[in-house]
């Protein structure tokens, strides 16, 4: 492990233990990290922003260890950080040029508890503006590219945590996920990522999306690295009321290979869509690969998730267009220098004019339709009853099996500048992932394998609400059963 | 807030508005006496420094979520209960959607659909007549900071965005000018009671605002009504009335057209005036709150919070009247503040039961004192149980009544004991018949000339005797045994 060239390699729990074991110090480990993110970035655009105090926190840790106190879980494990967290006197941009230069005066929960445990914020990762997108092109930094090709996107909107994963400019990532912003990067980039069951992460200091969707989560190489991540970060919150005050198992050390009698659901719309010839085949070998070990393969049936991406758009868009109407210019944030007539209306129509951009714009335009008088019973509302009736489909569901397994996306990786000017079709993009928000489920994406062009694919494990014990099982089989997917290491290291 | 009398004469006769007919309804917006605000820990001080009492809810930062305030739940049942509302066991907070400098986070939290109280009713006298207001909602959301304009710029302070206030709306059943103040006086009345709001108009923890129309007596509808807002005072909520009611009769006879709109009230040239030119139509796109749960609230916290609910003021007066046999009016007077109430009772049972006389030295001397000091009974130099035990010195002949003056102003200057007074002033009555009977021999002795008018029948001269008498004992015999027996002697026996 004191080799330099091994720590690229190397999983948040392999660096945790050396670390602890004094193997290698946390600011060599710091130091490594930040020395790949200058040579690699500039070609991968994943980083926003740099912590400056990256090496002060590393030293710290080696501090902690030095005079024998505990460094904690992550002692040492330098972390991405999606730019939707806030953190304390390091800017927050959200990739928006409306925050383009706030600099938050506190730091996300999340954020907290990983520094609690002594991982290391080595920067702020690229995402589409606000979290909206699915590729990674909506971002006031430029697109990130995928490392794997960087013809291709890496998907969104946690695009810029999941590049920078893939290329091992940190062993660690958080992202978020309001409709798949997690699992369709980490499918693209050939990476776990979950989105944990609403409620089990706080929101507090995340910059909401849409509130009653938004969770944060790990992206790792390793089940048992999204395992301690997410065991970090979970757990109840004074400053979020949503946030669950269930118990938070120790997953990184209860988790098992283990899928014996297990019955894995597959959802036979899910299957019925028109899909992509390689992701059919990986997911067919992971079906496989399952039921070698023993999980028994039962067909289930989910008639209302043909709803989903509509419920989802109308519920997203609702909440997204009330939650960004603080972006007024006022406070903090981007404020007009162009004003001519000098009115009130002038400064916020030219502040949030200038300061979002199109894909925001839209869906500001579409969140305040949906909620206008005459309109909100035909659309929030009815939105609002189909989203409970799919919660409610899934809860039947799981009566009949244990784990729901589908494609994540129904393609691979797609090339920047392919769907940019069709927002429908990259809408439909989440047609696998909106329907594990709207019901609030667990969700995650496993590497599966790869397209025939060497693109990596994942699939998408569900459970039920705070059963991520179950879904880790099943990616840990997954992890074991298809060992060479994981051998493979995308071009640019 | 305490000065104003009870009002129960003097109501505004219905004569002048012809065969018009007034409908008001009031609504009331009642800062809740919690230490910190209804969503976040900010202090509700009041007087602290511009934007010294904030925190990243208040000001709308990115990722920052609002926590119910528990107290301020509580405060609000409590309120609800006294009103005699339905406490809905599942209320829902909305978002109330409007953009403005003061509005950080481009919405109220309010409550829509879904209030806390319902139903409610409130009594009171006027003009000696029983009046009954129903209560149609109390509803809890949260203040907004407070602009104030300077020419070329305007200023924010947000000290009081995120104050909780109780908004109170009757139903559209007042009559008149005389009613709506009463009605608010009462309602003011029993927050004071419950101690969840201070009750304080001037800076703006109680502001009333007034919902005016007129109609035809006999027609069923309503016409287009006005609001009336920025009444800081119970005698402007009647002034604004009256004017707006006389306005609506005067344009409705000349044929001018009422606007829905905001008007403003003009205390110092007793008018209203539109506050907008063009009165915008609103669509707040109210829609529930994701990042708040519903406020569930069961049986046993309605019960406790029941329990701990006072005797309300119109029950208190009735049964003052009742068991004090004290006027109406006076037992109104006595109730009108929980701790004058309270004040008074002690003072009875101080006084051994003398419920007219407490009522009397209450009213008139020590409120006199209280009012010209600017002091409240909280604050007398005079405790209840001194009042009360001056009351039973003269009830048992020790003082005189014209003594308890000097007694009365003694203990408001020294707040020492009346007994202690008494003593050292040596201001004990004489009711020593033997030494009042040589006083009186000693006036006859001296005054001949009198005593033969008087034997002649001239009895208006008793007074000068009684005088003499009172002088020649520094005014400390016993008015009744001077009396009893000077007419004895002056007889001649």
């Amino acid at each position: 492990m004191s080799q330099i060239s091994d720590l690229s390699q190397a999983t948040c729990t392999e660096i945790r233990d050396a670390v602890r074991a004094k193997k290698v110090s946390a600011l060599e480990v710091t130091k490594h990290f930040s020395a790949r993110i200058k040579a690699l970035d500039p070609k991968i655009n994943a980083f926003v922003t740099l912590n400056e105090k990256a090496e002060l926190a590393a030293s710290n840790v080696d501090g902690k260890i030095a005079r024998g106190e505990d460094p904690g879980a992550l002692a040492g494990v330098p972390m991405a950080v999606k730019d939707l967290l806030c953190t304390k006197g390091l800017k927050t941009t959200a990739s928006s040029k409306m925050l383009a230069n706030f600099i938050p005066p506190y730091s996300a929960t999340v954020v907290n508890r990983l520094e609690a445990a002594g991982a290391v914020t080595l920067g702020k990762t690229s995402l589409d503006e606000f979290a909206m997108g699915s590729s990674n092109e909506n971002a006031a930094t430029g697109p990130v590219k995928n490392p794997w090709d960087p013809e291709y996107v890496p998907g969104g909107s946690s695009g810029g945590s999941a590049a920078a994963l893939a290329a091992r400019m940190a062993p660690g990532a958080i992202g978020t996920d309001t409709g798949g912003s997690i699992r369709q990067p980490a499918s693209f980039c050939g990476l776990f990522g979950i989105k944990p069951t609403y409620g089990r992460v706080s929101r507090y200091g995340i910059i909401a999306f849409a509130s009653s969707l938004d969770q944060a989560g790990p992206m790792a190489h390793s089940t048992k690295d999204c395992a301690l991540l997410l065991e970090t970060i979970s757990g109840s919150c004074a400053y979020d009321s949503t946030s669950a005050t269930i118990e938070v198992p120790k997953w990184s050390e209860i988790i098992k290979d283990d899928v014996k009698g297990l019955r894995v659901g597959l959802p036979k719309e899910y299957f019925a869509e028109k899909m992509d010839g390689d992701v059919e085949r990986v997911t067919k070998e992971a079906i496989a690969a399952l039921k070698d070990r023993g999980a028994i393969i039962v067909d289930i049936t989910l008639p209302l998730v043909k709803h989903a991406v509509p419920v989802y758009y109308l519920v997203a868009t609702s909440e997204a267009a009330s939650n960004l109407a603080r972006y007024d210019g006022m406070r903090y944030g981007h404020r007009t220098s162009n004003i001519t007539t000098g009115s009130l209306e002038e400064v916020y129509t030219r502040s949030r004019g200038e300061g979002f951009g199109a894909e925001v714009k839209r869906r500001i335009m579409l969140g305040t339709y949906a909620l206008s008088s005459g309109y909100y019973d035909a659309y929030y509302q009815k939105a609002s009853q189909v989203r409970r009736l799919i919660r409610n489909e899934f809860l039947s569901a799981f009566e009949s099996c244990d784990v729901i397994l589908s494609p994540v996306c129904t393609s691979p990786a797609f090339k920047i500048g392919e769907r940019i000017n069709d927002p429908l079709e990259m809408y439909l993009n989440d047609i696998f992932t909106t329907s594990t928000n709207l019901a609030g489920l667990p969700g995650m994406s496993v590497p599966a394998g790869y397209s025939a062009k060497g693109l990596p694919i994942g699939v998408q494990l569900m459970t039920r609400h705070f059963d991520e014990t179950r879904m880790f099982n099943v990616s840990l089989a997954l992890e074991n059963a298809l060992g060479a997917v994981k051998a493979r290491r995308p071009h640019v290291i | 807030m305490s000065s104003e009398a009870v009002h129960t004469t003097g109501s505004t006769s219905m004569a002048h508005y012809g065969d018009y007919e007034p409908i008001i309804g009031i609504e009331i917006h009642a800062q809740l006496s919690t230490k910190s605000k209804m969503f976040c820990t900010a202090s509700t001080d009041f007087g602290a420094g511009d934007n010294e009492n904030i925190c990243e809810v208040d000001t709308a930062m990115p990722g920052a979520l609002p926590v119910v305030n528990k107290r301020a739940v509580e405060f609000s049942v409590k309120m609800g209960l006294a009103l005699g509302c339905e406490i809905r066991k599942r209320s829902v907070f909305s978002r109330k959607q409007y953009f403005y400098p003061d509005l950080p986070k481009g919405y109220q939290i309010s409550q829509f659909d879904l209030p806390l109280c319902e139903h409610g009713e409130v009594d009171f006298y006027l003009d000696g007549e029983k009046r009954k207001i129903s209560i149609t909602r109390a509803h809890m959301e949260e203040d907004a900071g407070k602009s104030t304009h300077h020419g070329e710029y305007s200023l924010i302070n947000l000290n009081r965005a995120g104050t909780p206030l109780l908004e109170i709306v009757s139903g559209p059943d007042i009559r008149g000018p005389a009613e709506a103040a009463e009605y608010a006086r009462t309602v003011h009345k029993i927050l004071r009671y419950l101690d969840v709001c201070d009750g304080n108009l001037e800076e703006g923890s109680f502001r009333c605002d007034c919902n005016v129309s007129v109609r035809k007596k006999g027609e069923t509808t309503l016409r287009t009504r006005v609001e009336i807002k920025n009444i800081n005072s119970f005698r402007f909520v009647e002034k604004a009335v009256e004017y707006e009611i006389l306005r609506q009769i005067d344009c409705y006879e000349t044929g001018e057209k009422i606007v829905q709109e905001t008007r403003l009230y003009d205390p110092d040239k007793n008018r209203t005036f539109a506050m907008r030119s063009k009165e915008e139509a609103h669509d707040y796109r109210y829609f529930p709150d994701p990042d708040l749960l519903p406020i569930e609230i069961d049986d046993s916290f309605i019960n406790a919070i029941r329990s701990t609910l006072p005797e309300l003021p119109l029950k208190r007066a009735e049964r003052f009247e009742q068991s004090y046999k004290i006027p109406t009016y006076d037992s109104l007077v006595l109730t009108q503040e929980k701790a004058l109430a309270d004040y008074y009772e002690d003072v009875v049972k101080a006084a051994g039961g003398n419920a007219k006389a407490a009522s009397n030295w209450v009213m008139t001397d020590l409120m006199r004192e209280l009012n010209e000091s600017k002091k409240t009974v909280e604050t007398s130099p005079i405790s209840s149980t001194n009042l009360g035990k001056m009351i039973a010195l003269i009830d048992k002949g020790t003082i005189s009544g014209k003594i308890a003056k000097t007694v009365f102003s003694e203990m408001w200057s020294s707040g020492k004991e009346p007994e202690t007074i008494v003593k050292e002033k040596g201001l004990v009555q004489i009711t020593d018949t033997s030494a009042i009977e040589k006083a009186i021999d000693d006036v006859i002795a001296a005054s001949p000339n009198e005593t033969a008018a008087y034997r002649a029948g001239k009895d208006k001269l008793f007074g000068f005797f009684v005088g003499q008498v009172m002088k020649a004992t520094k005014g400390q015999a016993s008015p009744d045994i001077v009396n009893q027996l000077l007419k004895k002697k002056l007889a001649g026996s």
